[in-house]
């Protein structure tokens, strides 16, 4: 449970999530639920198979190098908690 | 043991290129520098949930077409994978990107220092988004900053990121390299090349190790180097401080720094201190590529003559591997070059000319070959009146600078100016009488022994013809004159 616990945390972190003493134990073993439940492909019997990346039998999709209208920009930044000559405002970083 | 080593550097450079296409790489929007703040931004690059990107064809074509001119290997098969940071300038909070599959690997460029060509290996090439770009308020950078703002016009740029093998051991061979590189890029016409603007950069990771040492020494990684003359300074700077630490007892840390132009250093860069942890995996929404021996086949088929190959084709026409040289890494010096000597029998000339009469003229003028209406045809036509002795190179020289300017037929500046060579001999003995006549005393001093007083009067001579007559011819003529006196 330890473990699931730090990685409770580690992703949290990486997301910038912060979470409760409580959080941190329900999404761990939620987390762990999961983990176990996905872990059952483990059972298939993969040898002799291509490992995979994708699951639709495409490829090569790619479209012409031609332009297309974008938003205006005043639609862009409508949602922005802040803007500021024209760009998004964001508090400070370091 | 107290000597003192010898240290030897190791240096890997990692370059950014955004891609010449008209579109981002994964939207419709505009790919272009210097537009109003946030104005080539669609819900795509603007990381709005719900979007899906589709990958623009070109972006995959100019990256075979450069990882083929690397001679790299072209992958059968590649993907695309998210790289997953938080950044201000990223909007998705993660980068597409390529991880364990890029598009090419295994190639290198050659490089020439000096005398000396060494081959620098290409570990990789593979295609991302570029980010954002943050202006910071309140301070001349991140460091100190009250706050930033975004601009997302560069978000989803094509970039391909070229990364090198640490085979590189001076600063020298890092500009050299780095200078190659631009102009192979510039020559598939895949990048601009613009360093200063930063369409083109180059970050450097730089260690040291005792000399004959096979363990590498813990490297920084130099950042901010936006022209070559700053690489190769920020390089030197990196090297003799690593040296310094070591020297003195310390440990190289590994970090990233940056090169400042102003104090002339490079120094730590302040970053949150946190381990990246990019959890790649593959991006679902972009089907892998399947590139096949055709599709490389007929791109191999549309690839421009590289550098290299053009430099040892002038060598074959008979220009020194020094001349050919300083036209290939000119573009547009080689293309006037090859326009012009496909119709002179003198390539060797043509070079000369543009190498020293035409560039002297562009940079005089601070202008661009392209600007002005100047035709290579036509120097090709001055070049043959030069060296058929119709004209002199002192009124070729004259007929050039109009030439350029002009844009005419040299042969109809020569007329229109009057510079046709006066190359007969009894006009040419006339003058050289009346020259004699009216400096005696240099005659008197010739007969003394002098013979040093020649040259004054050929260029006596010359100016009365106004450049007109061949110095040699004036020079034979003249010492029958002053012999017979």
């Amino acid at each position: 449970m330890d473990s699931s616990l730090d990685l409770v945390r580690h992703v949290a972190r990486l997301a910038r999530l912060e979470l409760t003493p409580e959080e941190e134990t329900t999404f761990g073993r939620q987390l762990g639920q999961i983990v176990e439940y996905v872990e059952q492909v483990q059972a298939v019997d993969t040898s002799g198979l291509e490992p995979t990346s994708h699951c639709m039998p495409l490829v090569n999709v790619v479209r012409a190098d031609e332009p297309s209208p974008g938003l205006a920009r005043q639609e862009l930044l409508a949602n922005a908690p802040r803007a500021e000559a024209g760009m998004f405002r964001v508090p400070k970083i370091l | 043991m107290s000597t003192t080593p010898t240290y030897e550097a190791v240096i890997g450079l990692e370059v950014h290129a955004e891609l010449l296409t008209a579109t981002k790489i994964f939207c419709g929007c505009a790919a272009r520098f210097g537009s109003e703040p946030n104005t080539d931004v669609c819900p795509v690059c603007a990381g709005f949930p719900g979007t899906l990107p589709v990958l623009n064809g070109k972006v995959v074509e100019f990256a075979i077409m450069t990882g083929l001119a690397l001679h790299c290997d072209i992958a059968p098969r590649c993907k695309f994978d998210r790289k997953n940071y938080f950044y201000p300038d990223l909007p998705k909070g993660y980068q597409i990107s390529q991880y364990d599959q890029p598009i090419a690997t295994k190639g290198f460029l050659e490089v020439r220092v000096a005398d000396a060509t060494t081959r620098v290996g290409v570990h990789r090439v593979h295609m991302e988004e570029d980010a954002g770009k943050l202006v910071h308020v309140g301070a001349a950078g991140l460091a100190g900053a009250e706050y930033s703002l975004v601009d997302l016009n560069r978000a989803g740029v094509p970039l391909l990121e070229i990364v090198s093998e640490p085979d590189i051991r001076s600063s020298e061979e890092a500009r050299a390299y780095m200078a190659e590189l631009r102009l192979l890029l510039l020559t598939l016409g895949v990048n601009d090349g613009r360093m200063e603007e930063g369409s083109l950069r180059c970050d450097a990771n730089v260690s040291v190790r005792p000399a004959g040492r096979a363990e590498l020494g813990t490297r920084t990684e130099v950042k901010n180097l936006n022209s070559l003359r700053f690489l190769q300074k920020a390089i030197d700077f990196e090297i003799e401080r690593q040296i310094r630490v070591l020297s003195e007892g310390g440990a190289v840390l590994q970090e990233t720094r940056l090169w400042s132009e102003e104090r002339q250093v490079t120094y730590a860069m302040r970053s949150k201190e946190e381990a990246s942890d990019y959890r790649y995996f593959p991006e679902p929404d972009l089907s892998p590529l399947v590139i096949d021996s055709g599709w490389i086949a007929d791109i191999r088929a549309r690839m421009p003559e590289l550098p290299a190959a053009r430099r040892t084709r002038l060598v074959d026409l008979g220009l020194s591997s020094y001349e050919a040289g300083v036209l290939v890494d000119q573009g547009e010096l080689a293309a006037a070059f090859d326009a012009a000597a496909k119709a002179s029998a003198y390539p060797r000339a043509i070079a000369t000319w543009l190498i020293k009469d035409v560039t002297r003229l562009l940079n005089e003028g601070k202008l661009r070959l392209a600007e002005l209406p100047f035709q290579p045809e036509h120097l090709a036509r001055l070049v043959d009146l030069v060296e058929t002795r119709a004209i002199t190179v002192a009124a070729a020289r004259q007929v050039l600078a109009a030439l350029v300017t002009e844009g005419k037929d040299p042969a109809a500046l020569v007329a229109e100016m009057g510079l046709a060579a006066m190359a007969d001999d009894a006009a040419l003995r006339e003058i050289i009488e009346r020259i004699l006549d009216a400096h005696q005393a240099q005659v008197a001093e010739f007969k003394a022994g002098k013979t040093k007083v020649v040259g004054f009067l050929t260029g006596q001579v010359m100016r009365q013809t106004q450049g007109r007559a061949q110095p040699q011819q004036v020079n034979a003529l003249l010492e029958e004159a002053l012999a017979r006196r």
